[in-house]
């Protein structure tokens, strides 16, 4: 059977790997590259880097550090973050990206989702979510979490997966930063209606944070991003914290 | 030196990085001199089997291909192993190179369990049936990484190495003669992947 996955998630800036709460007030962390190397040899399954850099510079930087990442380490890097068109994809696929993950992007032009699982496969295609309680909707917003679209986000997902989306990330703005644990009832009433990998996003605190979502059914892995940075958990300690409860963990 | 047959399906990029990394010779090519010349080739691929095989009948290369596997190690990764066996079906039926016997068809209809997710995406187990000289550095039962949703099937006597999702045990390793062949990507496959690599570039 597939191993659950640990990833972690650097968000880089100028170079920089950074990390805010909520969203807000961005901490310089670390070297992406050498923080990808470390994750790689602490066991973690995949890496996700999300470019959040505004400036054409910022975007031939990231484009060099991603190439940097991948002729050194050889596992899944997905990669998100300012991906607009089929140019963006082809963009990072040529340096080493295996999955890219579309968000605003997507809201702001749906048709990329199924352009781009015709031309890369439906696997290559991550629809990244920020999703948001409002008024007893989840609602999908955009532009990192900044604002509300309106739209219905269970609605979108199946949207997205009707469209080639091979998978989901769920980020919960609700629980994000604040480290209480993933948010279970909304990636649960995901995982009812598609039938693609979920990944959760937002609000891991502690290693039982991660094995109480691994015992939902339908959940295929974790992402975080502070937790590790900061060495608050370490994903060695973790994976094997997680196999003694009898999750199916690669280590 | 070990040359990765490039006929425009895939990207190219950490399957030469990991090659380079382990100190291994590398070329990526669709020259026919540079392919006879190599002492091992890979063939890479992405994509769908019908698409991935006119684009490589295109490059003119396959007789070189099956010359090749006549007398030196051919590595196909991916959708590469699957185009070396006789034909798949992958959006209506496609010969393939016939380097091994067998088939590649749709994981989908063979999964009793319709709750289980396609592609069979993700790290599994890989479970060694043959002992082989591809497996010099790696230990039974390490986690390799899959991306796949066809599987290549009726090759039960040229296979190596399997992995069990739900009911079916997907073919992971084959091979036949001087041919071998990995569904999932050794190149994604971190330190596993990279031990598998070394020990095909030792062959």
């Amino acid at each position: 059977m597939l191993a659950k996955r640990i990833i972690p998630c650097l968000d880089v800036r100028n170079g920089r790997v950074v990390k805010g709460t909520n969203f807000e007030g961005l901490r310089d962390m670390a070297d992406p590259v050498e923080m990808a190397r470390f994750y790689n040899e602490s066991g973690a399954d995949e890496l996700v880097f999300y470019d959040i850099t505004a400036s054409a510079e910022g975007r031939g930087l990231f484009t060099d550090i991603l190439r940097r990442v991948a002729s050194k380490v050889f596992i899944p890097l997905t990669v998100g973050g300012g991906i607009r068109t089929l140019d963006d994809f082809d963009r990072v696929l040529k340096c080493g990206a295996d999955k890219v993950s579309v968000n605003s992007g997507a809201i702001a032009d749906p048709s990329i989702i199924h352009a781009a699982a015709k031309k890369y496969g439906d696997q290559c295609v991550v629809l990244s979510m920020d999703v948001k309680r409002v008024d007893g909707q989840f609602r999908l917003f955009a532009k990192g979490g900044r604002e509300d679209t309106g739209i219905d986000a269970m609605e979108w997902a199946v949207r997205g997966v009707g469209g080639g989306a091979g998978e989901i990330v769920l980020n919960s703005i609700d629980t994000d930063g604040v480290k209480n644990g993933f948010d279970l009832e909304m990636l649960d009433t995901l995982a009812a209606l598609v039938n693609v990998p979920i990944v959760a996003s937002g609000g891991a605190g502690n290693m039982e944070h991660f094995a109480e979502l691994f015992a939902c059914p339908g959940m295929d892995a974790g992402l975080a991003a502070s937790i590790f940075h900061t060495k608050q958990v370490d994903i060695h300690d973790l994976k094997q914290f997680l196999r003694s409860k009898g999750v199916e963990i690669r280590m | 030196m070990t040359a990765i047959v490039d006929y425009g399906v895939g990207n190219l990029f950490s399957l030469s990085s990991s090659l380079r990394a382990l100190g291994v010779e590398t070329e990526v090519t669709r020259d026919a001199g540079r392919l006879r010349a190599a002492d091992r080739i890979i063939l890479p691929g992405v994509g769908a089997f019908g698409d991935a095989m006119a684009k490589l009948i295109s490059t003119g290369l396959i007789p070189v291909l099956l010359e090749a596997a006549e007398e030196k190690p051919l590595l196909g990764i991916c959708l590469g192993m699957q185009l070396l066996f006789e034909k798949g079906f992958e959006y209506g039926e496609h010969a393939g190179l016939g380097l091994v016997p067998g088939e590649v068809s749709a994981l989908r209809n063979d999964l009793k369990d319709a709750s289980l997710k396609v592609p069979h995406m993700g790290w599994n187990r890989l479970e060694v049936v043959k002992d082989d000289p591809l497996f010099r550095h790696f230990q039974d039962g390490e986690y390799v990484y899959y991306v796949h949703s066809f599987y290549a099937k009726n090759c039960t006597e040229n296979t190596l190495g399997v992995s069990e999702y739900g009911n079916v045990r997907v073919t992971g390793v084959v091979r036949h003669g001087n041919v071998w062949g990995t569904q999932f990507h050794p190149e994604k496959s971190g330190d596993t992947g990279l031990r598998l690599l070394r020990a095909f570039a030792a062959l």
